[in-house]
C-alpha cells in the first residue's frame, strides 16, 4: 500500500467510501483557496463567511435530510415546496392568528410531520416510487402556499427572525472579539481533540493498532487550526454580529445526524434498506418504517429549512424555495453518496453543499452572472459524478489516487479482484 | 435411425473458471433428426456445455473442437451461433412482457421496408411460425397475457424465424404444468419428423424417457455415458444409476448425531404464490424437527423448497393461507421476520448476492446486521462489539480475510458464505435453515461448511439444510424429506437414503411408505 494511501486511510479512516469524502475535502480546500486568491482575500473575510453561512444554512440542513432519503434508495423532489408551504403557514400564525413565535416554530415543524407522514405514507405502505410522490408533491405544496398566501408576501414579526438573521450574543469583557463566538471555537476545539483520544481508544479496544501518534497530532493540529482560524473570522465581524444562530442549528442537526446514522439500529437499517432492501427485510429489517421515517424526516427538516429562510428574509413569499431541491441533491452527491442507494454520510454531504457555496459565493464576488455561474454549476456537478463513476468503473476508489498516481512509488495497481469471475461458476453451478 | 449423418460433435470440451473445473473432456455426438437429452444433476455442467456450444462462451475460453455440420466452427458470440442456425431457448423466458407475440417473435430480427418495421409482414410470418408451433393466438396479444405454456411455445416460434437447425431447450417443461408440457413433447416428436434436431435438458427423467432417442450423461462435469434409448432399453433407474453413480467418500467430516426430542414442529402448512393466487406453492405440508437434527428437504428446482422455508420463516414469501407452528411445545405465530428472528429462526438463503448480503458492506456489519440490539446499550451501537463479535466469528469459521472491515463484495462465495453464516449464528437461532449452504462454493470451502453445520447441531440446535445435490444431503443429514411440487412426498431416515429412492420420490406426488 502507497504512503499516501496510508497517511488518507490513517486521516479519514479505513472504510472505501471515505477516500471520496477525502478527495471532496481537498477539493473544497482548493477551491476556498482558488476564490481567496481570485477575489484578493475577500472570500475568507468575515463578513463574507458569516454571508455564506447564512445564505447557505438551509440548503445544508436540506441536505442531512436529503442524504437519508438518497441512502435508503429514494429521492425528495419536494423539499422546496414544503419548506415554502411550512414558511407561510408559519408566517401567517404569528400574523393572522398572532400565535408566539417559539409556538409557531413548533406548529412549523408540525406541519412538516404532517406533510412528511402524508408523504411517507404513499412510499412506504402504498409503494408509489418515491420520485412521484414528490413530483406530485412539489406541485401540491407549492399550490397550497400560493392558495394561502395569496401569492402575496406575509411579513414574520422581529423574535422570529433571530433563527435566520441572528448572531450569537455579545456578553463579557471587551476582548476586540465576540466573546460567545470564542467559547463556542474552544468548545469545538476540546471535542475534537477529546474525539481523537476516544478514537485511539477504540482502536486500542479493537485489538488494532491505533494510527500512529504523528498522525493523530497532525490531524488534530489541521482541525484545531481550522476552528481557530474560523472562530477568529466569524468573531470579529462588524460589531452586532458573530457566528449566526442558523449555523449553531446546523452544527447540532449535523452531529445529532450524524451520530444517528453511525451509531444507532435505526441509522444502520437506512444503509441496509438502501444496500440491499429484500437482505435487509429478511435480517428482519422493517423496511416500511425505514421508509416511511426517512421521508417524514426530510418533510421536517424541509419545514425547519424554510422557516430559517422566512426569518431570514422577514417575509414569506410565493416563490420561496424554488429550485432548493436541487441544490440539497447536488450535495449529496457531490459528497459521494451513491445514486442507487446504500452509500454516502451526512459528513460528505455537508462538504458536498460546502464545495457548491463555494463556488456560487466566490463567483459571485467576481462578479460573474448567474447566468454562467449555473453553467458552471452544473458541469462541477456531473464532473464530480463522472469521475467517482468512471473510477469505480476502473476498480479504484480515490479521485485523488488517481491524481497522485505519478507520484506514487509502488505503481502496482491494485489486483482487480474480478468479481465477474466468482460469479460466473456460481451461475453454471446453479443452472447445470 | 443410426445410419443418420452426425450434425454436431463436441470432442473433449474442457471449460475452466478460476478454482473451478466445470467441464473436464466432454464430449458429444448429436444425429441429425433426433432428439438428444442431456441428464444430470445440478451443477453437472449441463448449461455450461450448452453455453459453450451457443456461443455465449465464445471461442478461446474454452479447450476442445466443435464439429458442425461437418466443419469445425468457433463461435464469436450468440448471434454468430444463431446465424449458424443453433437456437437455445433458456429456463428463464427472454420474452418482454410488455411487448406483443409478433413484436417478441421478431425482436432484433424485425422484417423492414424502406428502413421501417413492417408490420404487416411481421405479423403474416407470425402467424405461419405460430402455427407450425400450434399456439393459437392474436399475434398481437401482449405476452404478458397469455400463459407460461403459450410463452414456451412464443420462444420456440421465436427460434423458428431464425431458421434454426440445432434447437437446444434447457429445462423446457420445468415451468409447466401437464398438459402445457405434452403439448411441447407433441410438439417436438412432429419436429422430429420434419427433420429438427433438439437437444433437451431436463430433470423429469420420465418425459426423458419418452421422447429422447439418446441421452447422454453427465456428472461433476465429465461424461459418464451416452446412451441409445431403443437399442440399450433405458429407463429410469438406468439414468438415476448414471447420474448419481459416484462414491461419497469423506467429502463429510465424521460425526455421530446427538439427537434430542422434537422441539419444532410446523403442521398443515398452506400457501399460496404472491401474484397468481391459485397456485398453491406449500399444500398440507407438515414436518418435525429435533433437537440436534440435521433434516434434509431434497427436491427438484421449483419444487417449492425455498418458498416453504421462507413463508415459515416470518412469511417472508407467498400469502399465508392456513398452518401451525409449534416450538417448544407451544404455538407460535410469526407475522414477519422480525417475530422469527426473535422466537429463534434463522433463514440463510439461497441466493446469497441477491438476498442474502448488503454487498456495499464490510464483514463487521454484515455480521451484526441481524441482530443490531445485541450490540446496543440504550439505542447506541457499540463499535468495540460489533469488532469483536465480527472478528470472533471470523476466527471461529476461519473466514478468509485481512480485516473484518473487508468489504463482502470482494470475498469468495465460499467465504461469503461463511459471513452469512456468522451472521445468523449471532443471533443465538434454535433452529437454522439454510437453503443451498454450498451453492457456488468450492469443494474445500465445502468441507468446512458441513462441519459448522454439524458443530451447530452438537450445539443443541435444530438445522435444516435444503439441498439440490442428492450426496450432500445423503452424507449430511439424519433425516429426510422429499418435496415435490409443494407437498411434502416422503421421509427417509438416513440408513435408508440412497440416492435412487430419493430421486424417485422427488419426482412423484406418490406418497411411499418408506419407513
Amino acid at each position: 500500500m502507497s504512503r499516501l494511501k496510508d497517511l488518507q486511510k490513517n486521516l479519514f479512516g479505513g472504510t472505501t467510501s471515505n477516500a471520496r469524502q477525502f478527495g471532496m475535502i481537498f477539493t473544497l480546500v482548493a477551491i476556498v483557496v482558488l476564490f481567496q486568491i481570485l477575489t484578493d482575500g475577500l472570500t475568507l473575510r468575515s463578513d463574507n463567511l458569516i454571508a455564506l453561512f447564512q445564505q447557505n444554512s438551509y440548503i445544508l440542513i436540506l441536505a442531512i435530510g436529503m442524504l437519508m432519503v438518497i441512502v435508503a434508495g429514494h429521492i425528495d423532489l419536494s423539499v422546496g415546496s414544503v419548506a415554502a408551504f411550512a414558511g407561510i403557514l408559519v408566517a401567517k400564525s404569528m400574523t393572522d392568528w398572532s400565535l408566539p413565535w417559539p409556538v409557531a416554530i413548533l406548529f412549523g415543524l408540525l406541519v412538516g410531520a404532517a406533510i412528511g407522514a402524508w408523504q411517507g405514507f404513499w412510499v412506504a405502505y402504498i409503494g408509489v416510487p418515491a420520485f412521484i410522490v414528490t413530483l406530485a408533491g412539489m406541485l401540491l405544496f407549492r399550490g397550497g402556499n400560493q392558495y394561502i398566501g395569496n401569492a402575496n408576501t406575509i411579513p414574520v414579526p422581529e423574535g422570529f427572525r433571530t433563527i435566520g438573521s441572528g448572531f450569537l450574543p455579545e456578553f463579557g469583557p471587551n476582548t476586540g472579539y465576540n466573546n460567545a463566538t470564542l467559547l463556542l471555537g474552544l468548545a469545538a476545539a476540546v471535542a475534537v481533540v477529546w474525539r481523537e483520544f476516544q478514537a485511539r481508544k477504540t482502536r486500542r479496544e479493537m485489538d488494532a493498532d491505533p494510527a500512529p501518534m504523528w498522525i493523530s497530532v497532525l490531524r488534530m493540529a489541521v482541525m484545531v487550526g481550522v476552528i481557530v482560524f474560523a472562530s477568529l473570522r466569524f468573531a470579529s465581524g462588524r460589531v452586532g454580529t458573530s457566528f449566526p444562530i442558523s449555523g449553531i442549528i446546523l452544527l447540532v442537526l449535523v452531529i445529532a445526524y450524524s451520530f444517528y446514522t453511525r451509531n444507532t439500529a435505526g441509522g444502520r437499517h437506512i444503509y441496509a434498506v438502501g444496500g440491499n432492501s429484500r437482505a435487509a427485510e429478511l435480517s428482519g429489517v422493517k423496511l416500511k418504517r425505514v421508509n416511511f421515517f426517512v421521508m417524514m424526516n426530510m418533510s421536517v427538516l424541509a419545514a425547519l429549512a424554510g422557516m430559517i429562510f422566512v426569518a431570514r428574509s422577514a417575509a414569506s413569499g410565493p416563490q420561496d424555495g424554488n429550485g432548493w431541491e436541487l441544490d440539497a441533491i447536488a450535495a449529496v452527491f457531490i459528497g459521494g453518496a451513491a445514486v442507487s442507494g446504500g452509500i454516502g454520510t451526512i459528513s460528505g454531504s455537508i462538504v458536498g453543499g460546502l464545495v457548491m457555496a463555494v463556488l456560487n459565493n466566490g463567483l459571485q464576488l467576481m462578479g460573474v452572472g448567474t447566468d454562467r455561474v449555473q453553467i458552471i454549476k452544473g458541469l462541477v456537478l456531473l464532473l464530480a459524478v463522472a469521475i467517482d463513476v468512471y473510477n469505480k468503473s476502473q476498480g479504484r476508489f480515490s479521485v485523488i489516487g488517481s491524481l497522485m498516481r505519478p507520484f506514487r512509488r509502488d505503481d502496482s495497481a491494485p489486483p482487480a479482484s474480478p468479481p465477474d469471475a466468482e460469479r460466473e461458476p456460481a451461475k453454471a453451478a446453479v443452472s447445470g | 435411425m443410426s445410419e443418420a449423418p452426425t450434425l454436431l460433435e463436441m470432442r473433449s470440451i474442457t471449460k475452466e473458471f478460476p478454482g473451478v473445473k466445470a467441464l473436464a473432456d466432454v464430449n458429444l455426438v448429436v444425429r441429425a433428426g433426433e432428439i438428444h437429452a442431456i441428464c444430470g444433476e445440478n451443477g453437472a455442467g449441463k448449461s455450461t456445455l450448452m453455453k459453450v456450444l451457443s456461443g455465449v462462451y465464445p471461442y478461446g475460453t474454452y479447450d476442445g473442437q466443435i464439429i458442425y455440420q461437418g466443419a469445425e466452427t468457433r463461435f464469436a458470440d450468440i448471434r454468430a451461433s444463431e446465424n449458424a442456425g443453433i437456437v437455445i431457448i433458456h429456463q428463464e423466458l427472454a420474452l418482454i412482457p410488455g411487448m406483443s407475440i409478433a413484436e417478441n417473435i421478431f425482436l432484433g430480427n424485425e422484417p423492414r421496408k424502406r428502413g421501417a418495421i413492417d408490420w404487416k409482414a411481421a405479423n403474416r410470418m407470425a402467424l405461419d411460425l405460430m402455427a407450425r408451433v400450434g399456439l393459437q393466438e392474436d399475434p398481437d396479444t401482449l405476452i404478458k397475457d397469455i400463459g407460461v405454456g403459450k410463452q414456451q411455445l412464443v420462444e420456440i416460434a421465436k427460434a423458428f424465424a431464425k431458421d434454426v437447425k440445432l434447437l437446444i431447450l434447457d429445462e423446457p417443461t420445468a415451468a409447466l404444468n401437464e398438459a402445457d408440457s405434452r403439448h411441447l413433447l407433441d410438439l417436438l416428436r412432429g419436429f422430429r419428423s420434419r427433420g429438427v434436431t433438439s437437444i433437451m435438458i431436463s430433470h423429469k427423467l420420465n418425459e426423458i424417457e419418452a421422447i429422447a432417442d439418446q441421452i447422454t450423461i453427465l456428472r461433476d462435469g465429465r461424461t459418464v455415458e451416452t446412451l441409445d434409448v431403443k437399442a440399450d432399453g433405458v429407463d429410469e433407474d438406468r439414468i438415476v444409476r448414471g447420474m448419481v453413480g459416484r462414491e461419497l467418500g469423506s467429502r463429510f467430516p465424521d460425526h455421530t448425531p446427538k439427537i434430542g426430542e422434537v422441539f419444532f414442529e410446523v403442521r398443515d402448512w398452506n400457501v399460496r404464490h404472491p401474484i397468481s393466487a391459485e397456485r398453491q406453492v406449500c399444500k398440507n405440508e407438515s414436518f418435525v424437527v429435533r433437537r440436534g437434527e440435521i433434516v434434509g428437504f431434497a427436491g427438484l428446482m421449483g419444487a417449492g423448497r425455498t418458498e416453504l422455508a421462507m413463508s415459515v420463516f416470518g412469511r417472508s414469501y407467498g400469502v399465508f393461507e392456513s398452518g401451525t407452528i409449534i416450538k417448544d411445545g407451544k404455538e407460535i405465530v410469526l407475522k414477519s421476520v422480525a417475530d422469527a428472528i426473535a422466537h429463534g429462526l434463522a433463514y440463510v438463503s439461497e441466493d446469497r448476492k441477491a438476498i442474502g448480503l448488503n454487498l456495499l458492506d464490510d464483514i463487521k456489519s454484515s455480521t451484526v446486521a441481524a441482530k443490531l440490539s445485541k450490540i446496543s446499550h440504550h439505542g447506541v451501537l457499540s463499535e468495540v462489539e460489533e469488532y469483536q463479535a465480527a472478528e470472533s466469528y471470523r476466527k471461529e469459521l476461519r473466514t478468509k480475510a485481512p480485516t473484518v472491515d473487508e468489504g463482502v463484495a470482494k470475498l469468495s462465495g465460499g467465504n461469503q458464505q461463511k459471513v452469512v453464516l456468522a451472521k445468523w449464528m449471532f443471533t443465538d437461532p434454535d433452529l437454522l435453515i439454510l437453503d443451498e449452504p454450498t451453492r457456488g462454493i468450492d469443494v474445500g470451502a465445502k468441507y468446512e461448511i458441513y462441519g459448522i453445520i454439524q458443530r451447530l447441531a452438537d450445539q443443541g440446535k435444530g438445522v435444516i439444510v435444503i439441498s439440490s445435490e442428492l450426496p450432500e444431503l445423503i452424507g449430511l443429514c439424519d433425516r429426510i424429506y422429499t418435496v415435490f411440487e409443494g407437498a411434502i412426498t416422503g421421509e427417509i431416515a438416513r440408513a435408508d437414503a440412497t440416492p435412487e429412492n430419493l430421486m424417485k420420490q422427488m419426482t412423484s406426488t406418490k406418497k411411499m411408505a418408506n419407513r
